[in-house]
């Protein structure tokens, strides 16, 4: 497994995508802190271009990446070697690279101007959204067999994820306004990784106040430690069902 | 050591290989042959569990295949079209592949020199012609001195010379006593190659003969001629 992770991630640091998202995420969070003068109105914005952008560029690279290494795949599925292993250290190969670029690009910077909690905690957000993110990918690119609709596949979950779900959800709530559905929220925004990140670092930065009464009764729920713990513990299957799921795939897959 | 039962495998409507059944013994070369698809491809793909049979199963040694992959170190495999990172050089192809095998010590590069592929080790493989390709991935199958080699066309797109030496190459390793199996068009190079021939039409495995009964039961010598026979036979 190793010498394969090995191939695969020297081969993607080789990929000029790579050192432009890196380059992207470093000038943009240099600038972010550079222009403010409050770091944590920086940190501010910096989070909401993080979770736009991380899922953005970690679901379609890694998209490509699985369509483009076919050949790659198929040499080594005629090699003695678990398909299984094949395809998780293709998953490992990806989320150390794109977890690598943005602990490198944008972690760095964070740690640097902003060495507190909130900091750690969007260091920590951007990259398990990364690792999650290509975990979703492989799964969208192992079910469609055509790389154009693979790719459409993984725009469209995106923006499912950053765009879609948060007007399904306010819609939800403008439905249900009359009812007590604040618990009910905590559930449906462990639906999406996106949100959960988020909430994770607005707590943290205390304007939580600004949301209202739900804002509190998500205060009561996150602000806890078993509820951080039970936060990771979701984004964490976020990450082992897609890929857990991809590999069955993989392993009954014809090339 | 290979055998398949009533493998049946369907793509969408289109039936691939219907209940094939076949067996392979050691010091075999077995030729198979079929229009274009008949299968043959499937059936090879099959054997080393790149696809995954609908119904029956193949096994290796006794051992069935399914949820074993141990085996495919005994196997060297030339495909039809191969297909390697674009990026990467001819050298680093061939490193990544020992790498992956594990077994350097007796690996044989009889091929790689006989091509002269050690000149051109730094060019990347996009920039490769198809003929050179085919050199490497014959060069591939050969390297790890496996007991069973599987050839999915592998004189299409060489040069005279080149196609003579790996002929010459097949000839050599069936001498040691490893099974050999090639699929091809070109009928006439593989009379002197062959021992046995293997017939598929439309996933249907036809018949399994040794090149001496086909040569009897249709009275020509030349393979060519007899698969001619049979094929103008199974049409009327």
């Amino acid at each position: 497994m190793k010498k394969i992770v090995k191939y695969v991630i020297t081969d993607i640091l080789r990929n000029r995508v790579m050192l432009a998202y890196t380059a992207f995420l470093l000038i943009m969070s240099l600038s972010v802190f550079s222009l403010e003068d409050n770091p944590s109105k920086g940190l501010l914005s910096i989070l909401n271009i993080i979770l736009i952008i991380v899922p953005l560029v970690s679901i379609v690279f890694s998209t490509i990446y699985v369509y483009n290494s076919a050949e790659f795949i198929e040499l080594l599925v005629s090699q003695p070697l678990k398909r299984k292993t094949i395809w998780l250290s293709l998953f490992t190969g990806l989320a150390v690279s794109l977890g690598t670029a943005f602990m490198a690009g944008a972690g760095v910077v964070v740690l640097l101007y902003q060495p507190s909690a909130t900091g750690l905690m969007i260091v920590i957000v951007g990259i398990l959204l990364s690792v999650i993110f290509v975990a979703i990918a492989m799964l969208a690119a192992v079910f469609t067999r055509d790389k154009a609709k693979g790719i459409g596949v993984a725009i469209l979950l995106w923006l499912y994820f950053s765009l879609l779900f948060d007007g399904l959800v306010l819609f939800l709530l403008f439905q249900f306004e009359d009812y007590p559905v604040e618990k009910g929220m905590i559930i449906v925004s462990a639906l999406n990784p996106i949100d959960i990140g988020r909430i994770l670092v607005l707590l943290k930065m205390d304007v939580s106040a600004l949301m209202g009464y739900t804002g509190a009764v998500f205060k009561d729920f996150f602000g806890t430690t078993s509820g951080t713990l039970m936060t990771f513990f979701i984004l964490l299957l976020w990450i082992t069902v897609p890929v857990w799921r991809s590999v069955k795939k993989f392993n009954s897959k014809d090339l | 050591m290979i055998i398949a039962s009533n493998v049946t495998k369907q793509f969408g409507k289109l039936k691939a290989l219907d209940n094939v059944s076949i067996t392979c013994e050691k010091e075999q070369c077995i030729a198979l042959i079929g229009p274009n698809g008949s299968g043959k491809t499937t059936l090879i793909k099959c054997i080393l569990s790149m696809v995954v049979p609908d119904s029956g199963f193949i096994t290796f040694n006794g051992k069935n295949i399914l949820h074993n992959w141990e085996y495919r170190s005994n196997i060297g495999y030339m495909p039809q079209i191969g297909r390697y990172p674009d990026n990467m050089t001819i050298g680093q192809v061939l490193d990544m592949m020992k790498d992956i095998r594990g077994n350097t010590q007796q690996l044989d590069n009889d091929l790689i020199e006989a091509f002269e592929l050690g000149a051109i080790l730094h060019k990347r493989m996009r920039t490769l012609s198809g003929g050179t390709r085919q050199k490497v991935s014959a060069s591939l199958a050969f390297l790890f001195n496996a007991d069973v080699l599987i050839l999915d066309e592998p004189t299409a797109g060489l040069d005279p010379m080149a196609s003579e030496i790996l002929k010459e190459k097949i000839v050599l390793e069936k001498k040691k006593g490893k099974l050999v199996i090639i699929t091809s068009h070109i009928m006439s190079e593989l009379d002197d190659l062959i021992t046995q021939v293997v017939y598929m039409q439309d996933g249907v495995l036809r018949f399994h003969k040794s090149l001496q009964d086909l040569q009897e039961d249709t009275g020509e010598i030349k393979l060519a001629k007899a698969i001619a026979q049979v094929m103008t036979k199974s049409k009327t």
